[in-house]
C-alpha cells in the first residue's frame, strides 16, 4: 500500500528582495513498512519537504497524497521534550492535542513505555534521564498517536557520535518492531545507508529527485551491522559522488 | 538516599555553611552598627536629631503610633491599595500580553504605543487621574495599576515571543490550534517569566500607591509621610519609611517563596 505519494510537488518562497524555488517538480513515494531516507546537499530544502508532508505549509504546485488524514508523526532534530512535564505526560502530549486521550490510547502509550524500558522512569522529568532515553521518549511520544508514517528530521544530529550509533540502533529496532513506515531526512550519507531501504537523492536547490538508490540491505538486522556490510563503502562512495556532482 | 559523603566533601559543605552564616551575621551587624552610630551621633549632638531623627525617637514614635492604632490603619490602607494595584496590574498586563501574542497584527499595531507608554513617567498622568478617577482610593489604585501594567505586558510578551519555536513546530505538526499552543506550551514555559514579573511588580505597585497617596489622600503611609514632612515631624517620616521597608520586604519575601515552590516544577 502506498502510504505517501508526492506528485510533481513545487514550493516557492517569497521575500522582500527575491523569490526562491525551494522544491521543484518533486515526485517520489513511500510504501507501507518501508524505511526511506532523503539525502541532499545542505540547504537543499529537506526540512521544507517534511513541512510540506506534514501540511505545515502548502505546496505551490503539485499534490501530496497520504493514505489517511492524520497519518503523520513528526520527530524533530532535538527531542523537544517539555521540561515541565514528566516523561509519561510528554508521551501523552500528542494524544491530548488530538483529543484522543482515553483509556484505550493511554493503555497503548503505557504499553510502549513498558516495552521500551521507560516505564520506571515515567514519573521522571526529561532533565533527569540520559540523552539516549530522552530520544527514545520522543520516539514513543510520536508513536503514541499511532501514525502511519514517521517523519524523522535528522533526529540524531544533536547527539555525540557514540550515542548517535546506539540511539540509531535503538530507534531503528523500535520502528521495525512496531511495523512502522518511516521517512528520514539527513545529510549524513552513512546514516542513510545504515537505516534505509531506499534513498532519495536530491539535487541542489531548487531540489528535485536526482536518483533513487536501493541499499539492498533490508535483510540485515541492525544499522550497526549494516555498516559492516562489504557493500557499505561502495554505496557510500556512489552516493557521495551523486551529492558532489562528479558523475553528472 | 544514603549519605556517603567523603571527609573532603563534608569539609567543603561545612565551609559553605560557615560562609552563609557569616554573610547573615555581617548583614545584621551592619544594621546594628549603623543604628548604633546614628543613635550615638544624635545623643552626643553631632547631628541635629530634629532633622535626622534617631533610632530611639523612631522607636518611641512607632510605639506611640501602634498604641493609638494610627499605624495599623494607615499601613492597612496602603497595603490594600498596593495589593489591589499589584493584582489588577499583573492580571491586566498578562491579559494584554496574551492578546498581543495571539494576534500578530495587533502586536505590530500597538508596539509603538506600548513603548511610548513605558517611557512615559506615569506621575505625569497624576492630574488626569485625579480628574477622571476622583480624589479617593480609585485614583491611588489606578496609579499603582498604571505603573505595573505596562512593564508586565512588555516582560510577559517578550517571554511569550521567545518561547522555543521548535516546540511550537512540534505542536503544530500534531495539529494543535493556537489555544492549545498557548495552554500546553507558551503559558507553562513562561511561568518563570511570570514569577520574575511578580517580583518586579511588588516594587512597582508600592511606588504607585505611595505616589498616588502623595497626590491625593486622607490616609495611608504616603499620606502620613507627606503630613510628617509638612509639620516637620521627621520622627514620623522616618518611622513611616521604615514601616514601608518592612512591608515591601515582607511582600517580596512572600512572592519569592511562591516562586521557589512554583518554579521548582518548571
Amino acid at each position: 500500500m502506498t502510504i505517501l505519494e508526492l506528485q510533481d510537488v513545487s514550493k516557492v518562497f517569497y521575500s522582500k528582495t527575491q523569490q526562491t524555488t525551494a522544491v521543484s517538480h518533486l515526485s517520489f513515494d513511500v510504501q507501507e513498512g518501508e524505511f526511506v531516507a532523503i539525502i541532499g546537499p545542505s540547504g537543499c530544502g529537506k526540512t521544507t519537504i517534511l513541512s510540506l508532508i506534514c501540511r505545515l505549509i502548502e505546496p505551490t504546485g503539485g499534490r501530496i497524497v497520504t493514505a489517511n488524514d492524520n497519518a503523520v508523526g513528526y520527530m524533530l532534530q532535538r527531542d523537544q521534550l517539555f521540561e515541565w512535564r514528566t516523561i509519561e505526560k510528554n508521551v501523552y502530549l500528542g494524544l491530548e492535542i488530538m483529543h484522543k486521550y482515553n483509556s484505550e490510547t493511554k493503555a497503548y502509550a503505557d504499553e510502549l513505555l513498558k516495552k521500551y524500558g521507560l516505564w520506571e522512569f515515567r514519573r521522571h522529568y526529561p532533565q533527569e534521564i540520559s540523552g539516549g532515553m530522552r530520544q527514545r521518549a520522543a520516539l514513543i511520544r510520536t508513536l503514541a498517536t499511532n501514525p502511519d508514517l514517521l517523519l524523522l528530521d535528522e533526529p540524531f544530529s544533536a547527539l555525540d557520535f557514540q550515542t548517535r550509533l546506539e540511539v540509531c540502533d535503538d530507534v531503528y529496532s523500535i520502528i521495525k518492531s512496531e511495523h512502522k513506515t518511516a521517512l528520514l531526512v539527513t545529510h549524513d550519507i552513512s546514516e542513510a545507508i545504515s537505516l534505509a531501504d531506499r534513498i532519495v537523492v536530491l539535487t541542489n536547490r531548487p531540489s528535485t529527485v536526482l536518483t533513487i538508490h536501493e541499499t539492498g540491505l533490508a535483510d540485515i538486522e541492525t544499522p550497526l551491522l549494516r555498516r559492516q556490510d562489504p557493500s557499505f563503502s561502495k554505496q557510500f562512495e556512489l552516493l557521495h559522488k551523486y551529492l558532489h556532482g562528479e558523475n553528472t | 538516599m544514603k549519605n556517603t559523603f567523603t571527609r573532603e566533601h563534608l569539609l567543603f559543605l561545612r565551609a559553605q555553611k560557615t560562609r552563609k552564616i557569616l554573610v547573615h551575621v555581617t548583614q545584621i551587624g551592619v544594621l546594628i552598627v549603623a543604628l548604633a552610630l546614628w543613635e550615638l551621633a544624635a545623643q552626643l549632638e553631632w547631628i541635629d536629631s530634629f532633622i535626622t531623627s534617631s533610632p530611639s525617637r523612631i522607636w518611641n514614635t512607632l510605639i506611640e503610633l501602634i498604641g493609638n492604632g494610627t499605624l495599623w490603619h494607615h499601613a492597612a490602607v496602603s497595603t490594600l491599595e498596593t495589593l489591589a494595584g499589584f493584582v489588577i496590574g499583573t492580571v491586566l498586563g498578562y491579559l494584554i500580553a496574551v492578546i498581543l501574542w495571539w494576534n500578530n497584527f495587533l502586536k505590530d499595531v500597538f508596539e509603538p504605543y506600548v513603548v511610548v507608554l513605558n517611557s512615559l513617567p506615569k506621575i505625569a498622568l497624576g492630574p488626569i487621574i485625579i480628574i477622571w478617577a476622583g480624589t479617593g482610593k480609585a485614583s491611588i489604585i489606578t496609579m499603582a495599576v498604571l505603573i505595573s501594567v505596562v512593564i508586565t505586558t512588555i516582560t510577559i510578551l517578550n517571554g511569550f515571543l521567545e518561547t522555543d519555536k521548535e516546540k511550537a513546530l512540534l505542536l503544530r505538526s500534531m495539529r494543535a490550534n493556537r489555544f492549545q499552543i498557548f495552554t500546553k506550551l507558551v503559558a507553562p514555559a513562561n511561568v518563570p517569566t511570570l514569577m520574575a514579573t511578580l517580583k518586579i511588580n511588588v516594587g512597582m505597585a508600592w511606588i504607585g500607591s505611595i505616589m498616588g497617596e502623595y497626590l491625593v489622600s486622607k490616609e495611608g503611609l504616603g499620606y502620613l509621610l507627606v503630613y510628617g514632612s509638612q509639620v516637620f515631624r521627621l520622627d514620623l517620616v522616618m518611622t513611616c519609611t521604615i514601616v514601608l521597608c518592612v512591608l515591601a520586604g515582607v511582600m517580596y519575601a512572600i512572592v519569592s517563596i511562591l516562586e521557589k515552590i512554583v518554579v521548582k516544577k518548571f
